[in-house]
């Protein structure tokens, strides 16, 4: 018992070293996942994002009709990344609507015509409300409402071509 | 190699504090008139963790994604919402992860008790080093 306690204080300072040494070597990068799963969307209205489209409101989502959701910005390096994956889901027929997030007109305007269009409706988000009211930790993210309005899916991070399957099948477990 | 292609554009995208091209939220840096509920704002913000720079307090972040929740803050401060209503907003959204103050949980009761359960091992390592002293003498 004695010969315990006194090992105890070394066996003490041994994992409290491991722990930070674990934590030097792997730092916790955490992906944020947003709460709001399961949940309805949280009312909102955007203006358009872009002169002559519509703008985007939690009550499109309502519609009976499942959509995607891509929160993006044309400052945004990875959603360049994401822009192809993105037509591929919108010619593959699922609805692609944007909020684009702290874009000035001309940027967006720049971005879509580089980088192709395949956004139904764009909703500007300048002060970053509607995304932060969605959970959404960071640019690109995506979701998938169902036709009833509640987020059945969240990708954090640009869609990659690994990734497309998985976001059908969310699309169309939520139709 | 488009993924290649991909891999490149995210490994330069990366470092890069990605920022907008547009000025800061009004209320990023801009103090409330009100001097109370300034106060209420800045205590908050300062057990609010930023969502991209995680480890720092939104107080402390220059992330603009830190200056929108700080400009989010004061507006709903100065609209009359509490701290801790804003507080249980953020949790809702982003778990209780988002908050610097957590709350008395079964997985948090650790954090909470290991103070006093080290207070009280320590009093007992002391108290028999007494008794011992005390039976020398």
């Amino acid at each position: 018992m004695r010969r315990l306690i006194l090992w105890a204080p070394l066996i003490v300072f041994a994992v409290f070293l491991a722990v930070v040494a674990a934590g030097l070597y792997a730092p916790t990068d955490r992906v944020i996942q947003s709460h709001l799963i399961g949940q309805p969307v949280p009312d909102f209205e955007l203006p358009p994002a872009i002169e002559g489209r519509p703008g985007l409101a939690s009550a499109d989502m309502r519609g009976g009709r499942p959509r995607l959701v891509n929160i993006f910005a044309s400052w945004c390096i990875p959603c360049r990344a994401e822009a192809p994956q993105l037509a591929e889901l919108a010619r593959r027929g699922v609805p692609v609507d944007g909020i684009a997030v702290r874009d000035r007109p001309q940027d967006l305007a720049g971005f879509l015509a580089s980088y192709g269009d395949p956004f139904r409706a764009i909703g500007a988000d300048n002060d970053r409300r509607v995304q932060l009211a969605l959970g959404s930790a960071g640019v690109p993210e995506t979701f998938i409402v169902d036709g009833r309005g509640i987020i059945r899916h969240q990708h954090i991070g640009a869609i990659m071509d690994q990734d497309i399957p998985a976001i059908l099948a969310a699309y169309e477990a939520a139709r | 190699m488009r993924a290649l292609i991909a891999a490149l554009l995210l490994a330069a995208a990366a470092p890069a504090l990605a920022d907008s091209l547009m000025p800061p939220a009004e209320y990023a840096d801009t103090q409330l008139p009100d001097p109370a509920q300034e106060r209420q704002a800045k205590a908050l913000m300062e057990t609010i963790r930023c969502l991209v720079c995680q480890g720092q307090a939104i107080a402390d972040s220059n992330a603009e994604m830190a200056g929108d929740m700080r400009a989010m803050i004061r507006q709903r401060i100065q609209s009359g919402e509490t701290p801790e209503q804003i507080r249980q907003w953020l949790i809702s959204r982003y778990g209780a992860w988002v908050s610097y103050d957590p709350p008395l949980e079964p997985v948090t009761w650790p954090l909470w008790a290991a103070p006093v359960l080290l207070v009280l091992a320590g009093l007992w390592l002391a108290r028999n080093r007494f008794r011992r002293r005390g039976r020398k003498a």
